[in-house]
């Protein structure tokens, strides 16, 4: 994945260069917003990631110019603001999504790769979610594992879906709070565990490969390799 | 503004207080004037008869009896009109001649003046002062005057009186309310502007006139108190924003280093490792809360609230902590009616709906109760979060809404002490009350959302209100 980080702070954007290096991914880095600009329209990237308060132009203004010609790169913005109504003012201008400052890498490297994922466009046409054994028909509502039909409550449903549409990607407590419940802020409790091993006890309770994998320190992971 | 609302501000109790002394004064000096005129009138009556008296006196030793008739019939005659009135009669105090044909009723006065009343051609009686005076022993002489003047004075003083209040009293009404409107409207100005800066719109200032006046000049004085809060918030805010910049960001980068470690590490390490990043996460975490309660302390009145369903807030709170109660064996129970509208901010409430089950079922003993209900009265969506916990003892109710302040029981408990400053922080941006108190056993949370008028209209009515679930 080729990535584009606009970020005037380097203690902050030598972390985030790092970490996406490391996990062996091509990212260049512009310091202020003119740079940025210029080489996101000049060269091509997967992916930007945009800092809100930026020297000479600002994140948003970024964003706004790319959407206003057409430019359907995804982007997330980084912001030290991190209230709610400064999440509505960068996803109305144009962005994919907003992450505020401190993030765990974890965070923004489980949030980079399921929007890169959302812009190959693989999840929009599939009306059966699949991994391995596990099927789940957005249709008919059903989930089955193997010959066997397993109920879910509405939420749980969700929950899973959301999960096999990342499948093999980290998804945070954040991001499935966001996606599944529809409300933004760091749920700084246990509670969304708790739905998980819910769901754990339905999913892989009887059977002997389990899907549902913890990250230690990051979230969740759908996935049949492990 | 209402005209009862009027009646009761101080500017128009204060002009009614002056009218009132207006009054007063203007009743005194007509009283005093009335009383002066007339006892002049009287002294003038008075003077008349005395010397007419003399007179006639004079008649009668000059010329006795027979003169004094004379004397007496030819004022009677000639002047008709005169308000004089003039009776001479016999022992017997039979007429003999005179303005009047009969003896009158008298009422006597102690000074030697009598007084009666005369029937005149039109019918009315007319009051008489007059003396009595007796030339010889059987010859009775009354001499009087009409008080018709003095009545007609007295009738004109009333009615005067009367009219002149009446017109004190309607232009003292009119002047009052309108220096009370505009005094009012001032008023009205601080008291609105003063909201939307309580609100959290500092930028706001209290227009001036350009009078020069003491409204102006209040204004002035609390324009300038405002520019030095807002600058001293400004520093905060700052202040504020430099830590979570040089604190959170080393904290992150900290919390990193400590992810790169573990992938090195072996399985001892990686315990002792884990065991730091959840440090960090938790200052972290920390940080994250103290700063949003800065934030949505310090939120601005322009971040409009958007119309939302708190019933719906209140559903996906329950919803979300039902499996962690149900873990904990706790009977977790909700009732809130299908729709409540009002304006507000949903992410905010629902964190906070989340707190508060969060602290309430943490609290609770396994195989304990918590619910949360949500009622709509006429004037406010009243929440309530209940639990069967240890509750909060009543002089500590205060302090668990500051920050960082934990009960000495709950220390143990892992947290950060901001959950229910958090949570008040957003009932205040929401212009809600919070109250803690006893829910025999356990501890009641009760937010008090105030209504307006256009939400009322939208809520279901009470007995509508939705059905139990558990």
């Amino acid at each position: 994945m080729r990535i584009l980080l606009i970020e005037d702070d380097s203690s902050v954007a030598d972390f985030i260069v790092r970490g996406f290096k490391e996990a062996g991914h091509t990212i260049d880095h512009a310091d202020n917003g003119k740079d940025g600009l210029f080489m996101v329209t000049t060269e091509s990237y997967d992916i930007l990631i945009v800092d809100r308060m930026l020297p000479v132009v600002d994140g948003l203004s970024i964003t706004r110019t790319l959407r206003a010609s057409d430019n359907p790169i995804p982007i997330l913005v980084l912001s030290a603001l991190g209230q709610v109504d400064d999440r509505v003012k960068g996803l109305q201008a144009g962005a994919d999504d907003y992450l505020s400052k401190p993030f765990a890498f974890s965070e923004l490297e489980a949030r980079i790769t399921a929007l890169s994922r959302r812009s190959m466009g693989q999840t929009t046409t599939e009306t059966v979610l699949s991994l391995a054994d596990l099927h789940l028909d957005l249709l008919s509502r059903e989930v089955r594992r193997g010959d066997q039909v397993i109920t879910l409550q509405p939420r749980d449903f969700q929950l899973l879906e959301y999960l096999l549409r990342h499948k093999g990607q980290v998804v945070t407590r954040t991001m499935l709070l966001e996606n599944v419940w529809d409300y933004h802020f760091d749920p700084q409790t246990n509670v969304i565990d708790v739905h998980i091993s819910r769901l754990r006890a339905k999913v892989d309770k009887d059977f002997a490969i389990p899907l549902i994998h913890t990250v230690r320190g990051a979230g969740y992971k759908i996935d049949a390799t492990d | 503004m209402q005209l009862t609302d009027q009646l009761r501000t101080t500017t128009f109790l204060l002009t009614l207080r002056y009218m009132i002394l207006f009054f007063l004064s203007v009743t005194i000096l007509f009283i005093f004037i009335s009383w002066s005129t007339t006892g002049y009138l009287e002294q003038e009556t008075d003077a008349t008869i005395r010397a007419e008296v003399n007179g006639l006196n004079e008649q009668f030793i000059q010329r006795g009896e027979q003169g004094l008739v004379r004397v007496i019939g030819m004022r009677v005659r000639n002047h008709p009109d005169s308000n004089m009135v003039y009776l001479i009669a016999d022992a017997d105090l039979n007429p003999m001649v005179g303005s009047i044909n009969e003896w009158p009723a008298l009422k006597s006065k102690p000074d030697g003046w009598v007084s009666f009343e005369v029937t005149e051609e039109n019918g009315n009686s007319v009051a008489v002062r007059g003396r009595i005076f007796q030339p010889q022993p059987e010859l009775f002489v009354i001499v009087g005057q009409k008080n018709t003047t003095l009545a007609q004075l007295t009738r004109l003083f009333d009615r005067t009186l009367f009219w002149g209040l009446t017109v004190t009293l309607a232009l003292a009404l009119t002047g009052g309310l309108l220096m009370s409107n505009n005094v009012l409207r001032r008023v009205g100005h601080f008291n609105s502007t003063s909201k939307r800066i309580t609100d959290g719109d500092l930028s706001q200032r209290i227009n001036t006139t350009g009078s020069g006046d003491e409204f102006d000049e209040l204004a002035n004085n609390l324009n300038a108190m405002m520019d030095q809060i807002e600058s001293l918030m400004g520093n905060i805010q700052h202040i504020s924003d430099n830590i979570a910049h040089d604190l959170r960001t080393p904290l992150t980068r900290l919390r990193n280093k400590l992810e790169d470690l573990r992938q090195d590490a072996d399985s001892t390490e990686t315990e002792e490792i884990d065991r730091c990043i959840e440090d960090a996460d938790s200052l972290l975490a920390t940080f994250a809360s103290l700063l949003s309660i800065a934030r949505i302390e310090s939120g601005t009145y322009e971040t409009a609230l958007d119309p939302i369903n708190l019933s719906q807030c209140v559903r996906d709170g329950y919803e979300l902590y039902k499996a962690l109660a149900d873990e904990k064996l706790i009977d977790l129970s909700y009732d809130a009616p299908g729709a409540i509208e009002m304006r507000g901010d949903r992410n905010l409430l629902f964190q906070a709906i989340t707190n508060l089950l969060d602290n309430a079922i943490k609290y609770t003993p396994t195989a304990g109760k918590v619910s949360i209900r949500l009622r709509c009265d006429p004037t406010h969506a009243v929440l309530s979060v209940m639990d069967s916990g240890p509750g909060i003892p009543a002089d500590q109710r205060e302090q668990v809404l500051q920050r960082f302040y934990r009960l000495d029981e709950s220390r143990s408990e892992p947290g950060s002490g901001l959950g229910l400053s958090l949570v008040q922080a957003v009932m205040h941006r929401h212009g809600a009350r919070l109250e803690l108190d006893n829910n025999s056993p356990g501890l009641l949370v009760k937010i008090m959302f105030p209504l307006h008028e256009e939400q009322r209209a939208r809520q279901p009515s009470p007995d509508l209100s939705g059905a139990d679930h558990t």
